[in-house]
């Protein structure tokens, strides 16, 4: 199936417009008399769900943590892009989409990004106005810095807590609605089914995380924005109860998934310490702004970084890439590392490490301006590793923290299931092959505050939706299973933890389908997981009962939904037979071991249908058309 | 790294869902690095043979790195443990000793009811959020972010007191149970904004009352809530907040 994207034909610049003007409208009276199911209270749900009940539809929220306020979004540190050009140093729309195209390396839909980029400036009036205390300079106006990928500054930014102080801002937006009544918080709730009737979305299956109580909502669409699944590799940048459930059990209900093999390793987390370790903490990209990357030139070398002289150290990101440098994309600068690690360069305990040093930096601006900039991230690492970055350099490595891919959604943001609408990190998103920092919050708000609102209202409008109750016997099926799945996972009684299997994935995944990968590999992990999968359900261990407070079934229901959905992620990465962005293949690489683009083949979307668990999943295919920005050779020298 | 490592005794707070009392039940956990997190510490116990098939105990957390606020535990008797500007997930193990006994319970307050274990119910706090604690201002109706200047200072003021994370740990320092440091901190927050003058006096007015509402004691100036804040966060927001309340209760518009 050639899968439509809906995008608006003529200029670029004026699509969206057009399209709002030719989406039907609800009249402002009718809005209440539509429900919406909005899961998830990150900057993509929060948004959507405040936006949503401002204009007076009726909505119904749901988070995992105690309160909309924890979602993980709260984590991200440093910044939010957007074209104003306030530092006046040549950013414009046009500008920001460019890099935005060329950053996923020329694998997303043009005009979203177009829409993107124009969105962005709204996002940062809007959050300045709900009190948003974004970094400023002395004359009052808002400051910016640069990150990777971009050579201006677009970078708006709170300290290093810019998505802590977004979220907020949206959830005092979403309390407001809350104590008007248009928005009910249903929190501590985790979705585990969606409910198809007509073959439209119309409401969810749910558990209670308190009491274990399982409920049908209905509804008129669904909204999903939960967020990534970048913990299907274990150890992650992301929260613990960061899942692919709710995408998938929608997966599995006919709703396709796109690009499931474009995952983001981020190039700057604080390395792994040893085996009992349960997260990865990252450690801001905006760092590279000030810390220079380097290894020692000699192999193996076991002095302490302070006891190399200048000249036996090797800055392999200034010498490689001379125009970004240490800026360079994530992608770029995660292989690099990985890449002088493998050679045997690496540093610290595991050699698995390399030095991020701001010693010229503090001796260029001082220790105090450094600690303005960063102050926040240096403390944490401090907590973390117990070693102050102010005397000796940062150790650093790579680590899984953003996909790229999600479920597929139409310029409207809608996937092929009507009614099921899929927002931030957990669409398949503007960002192809690899996002550019500090464009995931810019995306997740501009969807939630202003691109979700009109498109839904096209939806609303147009659809001829019957009236349902949860007696509908889609209800009582959706149900039904999902008490089924838990009573299984309850009745194993096994002898391993829900843990041991989770990180047996992971680890699989990190070795053979993470920063490279090849076919030899990839078959290799399409062996393994299935049996790792009839293990966990043979053998798995789940303490404790259904109808009480269970971490422990909470976790194991979200790591057999990670057992399934990575045969689909290798599978994906396999029938990639290129190279592009965060998805290095090997085989593909240019002489100086960039990733290879073979455009002529792969210029398209990878859209997988589910077809049963273990079974090959089906592959459509959405093309993608260049007009503006001409397809070249990404390069960064 | 694991293997080796050191053995801490702990005393856990277990209390069924439902029940109205708990009691301290003593474990040992081995093979303890000290690079690892206090909640990793706690993972290897939920993990081990000394649980004899008994249910794991329950602990909330989620970001793991100190800004989510989710996790929220007394340890030793201080609200995050001993160590300054440190939320529990973000402690580690070099802090503790070989064979120390540690004790682990939850955060105590009648507006925080203990829900299982370690875990307890704060929706008091966002209830207090929407009686008042944002700006309102719908989506679309906001003018140019750079139209509206505020110096530098101001606006480091108002990130100070935004820097809160919800966590709760004020409350549970104090020994009256009083939330006024996480209200002044979002009154704070605002009222150091031009974009926060509009209904600053309505606000202070609807939080502090939605604060008494909720069962929540009063603050005799004790300060205990400062030193548990792992954010620290000051009490000058508290008398700022008095401030605000005081003007608001001589306002007919509030
Ligand atoms: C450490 C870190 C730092 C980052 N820094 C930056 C940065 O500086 N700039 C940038 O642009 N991006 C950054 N990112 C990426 C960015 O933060 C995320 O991509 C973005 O916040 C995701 O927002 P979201 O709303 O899509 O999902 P989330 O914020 O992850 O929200 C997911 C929501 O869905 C809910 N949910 C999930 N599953 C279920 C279920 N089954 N049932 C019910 N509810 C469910 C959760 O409870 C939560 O409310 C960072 C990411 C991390 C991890
Ligand atoms: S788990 Fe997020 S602050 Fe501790």
């Amino acid at each position: 199936m050639i899968l439509d994207s809906k995008t608006p034909s003529g200029p670029i610049q004026d699509s969206w417009e057009r399209h709002r003007f030719d989406l039907k409208l609800v009249n402002p009276s009718n809005k209440r008399k539509f429900s919406i199911i909005v899961v998830g209270t990150g900057l993509a749900g929060g948004s959507a769900a405040a936006s949503l009940a401002e204009l007076g539809y009726n909505v119904k929220s749901f988070c995992i943590q105690d309160s909309p306020r924890r979602a993980h979004s709260i984590a991200a540190q440093g910044g939010i892009n957007a074209a104003k050009n306030y530092p006046n140093d040549g950013d414009s729309i046009w500008r920001l989409f460019y890099d935005t195209v060329k950053g996923g390396d020329f694998r997303a839909r043009e005009a979203n990004i177009y829409r993107l980029a124009q969105i962005s400036n709204h996002i940062i009036d809007q959050c300045v106005a709900q009190g948003v205390p974004f970094a400023r300079d002395y004359g009052g106006l808002l400051a910016n810095r640069s990150f990777g990928g971009a050579q201006v500054s677009r970078t708006f930014y709170a300290r290093g807590q810019t998505g802590q102080q977004l979220l907020l801002g949206c959830y005092g937006a979403l309390m407001r609605q809350v104590a008007v009544g248009r928005v009910t918080v249903v929190p501590r709730t985790e979705m585990l089914d969606l409910i198809v009737i007509g073959g439209a979305a119309r409401g969810i299956v749910t558990r209670n995380l308190v009491d274990g109580s399982m409920e049908v909502h209905l509804a008129d669409a669904v909204v999903l924005g939960t967020g990534g699944y970048g913990r299907v590799f274990y150890l992650s940048t992301n929260g613990m109860s960061s899942n692919v459930t709710a995408s998938w059990r929608a997966h599995k209900r006919g709703a396709f998934f796109a690009n499931p093999c474009y995952t983001q390793i981020h190039p700057t987390c604080i390395p792994v310490h040893g085996t009992n370790q349960s997260k990865l903490t990252l450690m801001s990209e905006s760092l590279r702004n000030d810390g220079r990357v380097w290894v020692p030139k000699k192999a193996g070398d076991k002095r302490s970084p302070g006891e190399i002289p200048e000249g036996e150290r090797n800055y392999y990101l200034e010498t490689r890439y001379p125009s970004f440098g240490n800026l360079v994309p994530r992608d770029v600068a995660s292989r690099a590392a990985k890449k002088v690690c493998d050679e045997g360069y690496g540093v610290g305990a595991t050699g698995l490490a390399v030095y991020l040093d701001f010693d010229d930096a503090i001796r260029r601006d001082g220790e105090d301006t450094i600690r303005d900039r960063y102050g926040n991230l240096f403390q944490m690492y401090e907590k973390i590793t117990g070693e102050n970055p102010y005397k000796a350099p940062m150790r650093i490595y790579p680590a899984s923290h953003y996909t790229m891919g999600g479920l597929w959604v139409d310029y409207n943001l809608m996937s092929n299931l009507p009614g099921l609408f899929v927002i931030g990190e957990a669409n398949f998103s503007d960002h192809g092959a690899n996002r550019l920092g500090a464009s995931a919050l810019m995306q997740g708000l501009a969807d939630g505050y202003f691109v979700l609102p009109y498109t839904i209202g096209g939806y609303l409008a147009g659809a001829k939706l019957p009236a349902v109750t949860a007696d509908h016997d889609a209800c009582a099926e959706a149900l039904a299973a999902a008490r089924e799945k838990i009573d299984k996972l309850l009745s194993v009684k096994g002898n391993r933890t829900i843990d041991g299997f989770h990180k047996k994935l992971g680890l699989l995944l990190w070795n053979k389908c993470g920063m490279a990968r090849n076919a030899v590999l990839l078959k290799e992990a399409l062996e393994e997981i299935p049996a790792i999968r009839s293990e966990f359900w043979e053998n798995v261990n789940v303490l404790g009962s259904g109808d009480d407070l269970n971490q422990s079934l909470e976790m194991a229901g979200r790591v057999a939904d990670f057992l399934e959905f990575a045969e689909t992620l290798v599978e994906d990465a396999l029938a990639r037979d290129e190279s592009c962005g965060g998805h290095f293949r090997e085989e593909h690489q240019t002489a100086d071991n960039e990733a290879q683009r073979d455009d002529e083949n792969f210029s398209h979307v990878a859209a997988w249908e589910f077809n049963g668990v273990g079974k090959k999943p089906t592959e459509h295919r959405e093309p993608l058309e260049f007009k503006y920005v001409k397809l070249t050779q990404r390069s960064y020298k | 790294m694991s293997g080796g490592g050191m053995t801490v005794r702990l005393k856990v707070w277990r209390q069924g869902r439902g029940e109205s009392r708990g009691r301290l039940v003593e474990y040992g956990v081995e093979g303890v690095s000290p690079d690892m997190s206090f909640l990793e510490m706690l993972d290897l116990l939920n993990r081990s043979p000394t649980l004899e098939g008994k249910e794991p105990v329950a602990f909330d957390n989620d970001c793991r790195e100190g800004i989510c606020g989710t996790c929220c535990l007394v340890i030793n008797g201080q609200a995050h443990g001993k160590e300054k500007g440190t939320t529990v997930c973000q402690l580690h193990m070099r802090h503790f000793r070989d064979g120390e006994t540690i004790v682990i319970e939850p955060w105590r307050a009648k507006a925080f009811p203990v829900i299982k274990d370690l875990i307890v119910d704060r929706s008091a706090f966002d209830n207090i959020i929407l009686s008042g604690g944002f700006i309102s201002v719908s989506t679309g109706s906001a003018i140019d972010a750079n139209a509206l200047p505020i110096g530098k200072k101001e606006a480091d003021l108002s990130f100070d007191a935004a820097a809160c994370i919800g966590c709760g740990a004020c409350v549970a320092a104090c020994p009256n149970a009083s939330a006024m440091l996480f209200v002044s901190a979002k009154i704070s927050q605002f009222a150091h904004l031009p974009q926060g003058q509009p209904e600053r006096n309505r606000r202070a007015a609807r939080m502090v009352s939605a604060m008494d509402g909720a069962g929540f004691g009063s603050c005799t100036n004790i300060g205990e809530c400062e030193a548990a804040c792992p954010k620290e966060i000051s009490v000058k927001n508290i008398a700022l907040m008095n401030r605000d309340f005081l003007r608001a209760s001589f306002c007919a518009e509030a």
